[in-house]
């Protein structure tokens, strides 16, 4: 009982890993690739595009296609971390950009009317803004990603998937819920504190 | 004296299509209130996007302070000119001190410079120091376009934008804003672009009236002059307003 405590522990903590490291990745390219659209209009429809596909992308397949990739494919977990980012992309892109073109424009003309730099908009008014908005979708991507970092266990990523993918073979219900549970409860966990978050950062 | 803003030729178009502004020439001098009074789509507010540049003409000069817009580093001239707008755009996540003090600050003043500035400036448009601390969402629409007023003087510049300032607000608080405008206006002196289509407003509050038609200046004229025209365009304007100006009273 105490090793299986342990266990559970070992892959939550794995499961973490994947979940944390792909959202760290994907806050760092997405958000300024969502302001980077808002700044150049041409690139909008490409880079909106390319994220929407990859998330029509079946994450089994995704896993499979990124196997080959050098240094990336070396590592079960790193594959992982990979697909899962790529897949949080299109919510933090899209909720950068919405968030920022939501702006009130008659405050982002106010602001350019007196002098403020881009730069200053963007810091000072645009983003403080839009934070609310953008980190609606971080919420959304973390919720998506704790379920879909359960799939990684089919590549030998570890994380509670593991329970799932042994349960299944064993036609085990019990072992299945041992990583749905605290999969679940994950889920939940991000989605109060970022939900939280979110409103409090919403302008009034 | 030279004038502070002038119109030499200008002409302002979007692409090729629709032309906003038509060969427009204007001269405002130091120190007065010009009102651009027309109606919706007359080129008002396009005239007063030219003077601090958010918007470029499609041909012709414009002069403030003997140096073309296009000469000017954009963002000097546009801290060199006070803006307020019939939203006030005033930012929702700024208390209303830090709201006054954007332009002092983005100017790099010093902090203990920028308070005591906010405070001569909250005294000046007629709000109690307290309301310093609270954000636009607390305030009523009337100390709200105060705000919005005290935040384009600041950084004290001599030309003043102001597009239908007072537009949003109820009849009672408008009056009261305007009167309070024209005694702020008796003693700074700015040079003031005044956008409106209210020709009561316009009358009160202009030295001069300019009349805006579809993109052509067709009058400038006193509020004096201006009651007294038998411009056809004029008189059609002031027949809009029939029941509230009698004829030859401003």
């Amino acid at each position: 009982m105490s090793q299986n405590h342990a266990e559970v522990m070992e892959l939550t903590l794995e499961h973490l890993w994947l979940v944390g490291a792909s959202m760290f990745c994907a806050v760092l390219i997405g958000i300024p690739l969502g302001i980077l659209i808002t700044r150049w209009p041409v690139l909008d429809k490409p880079i909106l595009g390319s994220a929407n596909i990859i998330q029509t992308i079946p994450s089994l397949a995704l896993f499979g296609f990124l196997l080959p990739a050098p240094w990336i494919g070396a590592r079960a977990d790193r594959l992982a971390i990979l697909a899962l980012t790529l897949y949080a992309l299109l919510p933090l892109i899209r909720n950068t950009y919405v968030g920022i073109r939501s702006v009130d424009p008659s405050v982002v003309e106010a602001g350019r009317g007196m002098g403020m730099t881009n730069p200053q908009l963007l810091w000072q008014v645009q983003l403080p803004l839009a934070l609310g908005v953008i980190v609606a979708g971080v919420r959304v991507a973390t919720v998506i990603s704790v379920g879909l970092a359960t799939i990684a266990a089919a590549i030998g990523a570890g994380g509670l998937g593991e329970y799932i993918f042994r349960g299944l073979a064993m036609v085990n219900n019990q072992v299945i819920l041992a990583g749905a549970i605290p999969a679940a409860l994950m889920a939940l966990l991000a989605d109060v504190v970022l939900g939280w978050l979110e409103k409090r950062l919403s302008p009034r | 004296m030279n004038p502070a803003i002038r119109f030499r030729d200008v002409s302002y178009r979007i692409g090729n299509a629709r032309e906003l502004l038509h060969h427009l020439n204007l001269e405002i001098q130091p120190g007065e209130t010009v009102i651009l009074l027309g109606r919706s789509g007359s080129g008002k507010t396009t005239t007063l996007k030219l003077i601090n540049h958010l918007l470029t003409p499609s041909s012709g000069d414009i002069t403030v302070n003997d140096r073309l817009t296009r000469e000017w580093d954009v963002i000097q001239l546009r801290r060199s000119i006070g803006y307020v707008i019939q939203d006030i755009g005033l930012f929702p996540h700024f208390t209303i001190a830090r709201n006054i003090g954007l332009v002092p600050k983005i100017e790099n003043w010093p902090e203990a410079k920028i308070q005591s500035r906010t405070r001569e400036l909250l005294q000046l448009v007629g709000l109690e120091s307290d309301i310093a601390a609270r954000y636009p969402h607390e305030l009523s629409g009337g100390q709200r376009q105060r705000v919005g007023v005290a935040r384009a003087l600041a950084a004290d510049p001599p030309i003043l934008l102001m597009d239908e300032p007072f537009g949003a607000l109820d009849p009672i608080t408008r009056a009261e804003l305007q009167r309070e405008f024209l005694e702020l206006q008796r003693s700074l002196r700015k040079t003031v672009v005044f956008v409106t289509h209210d020709l009561r407003e316009a009358l009160l509050l202009g030295t001069r009236i300019a009349l805006l038609e579809a993109g052509r200046m067709v009058a400038m004229l006193s509020a004096e002059e201006f009651v007294k025209s038998s411009d056809p365009l004029v008189l059609a304007y002031m027949r809009a307003f029939e029941p509230a100006v009698p004829r030859g009273q401003a």
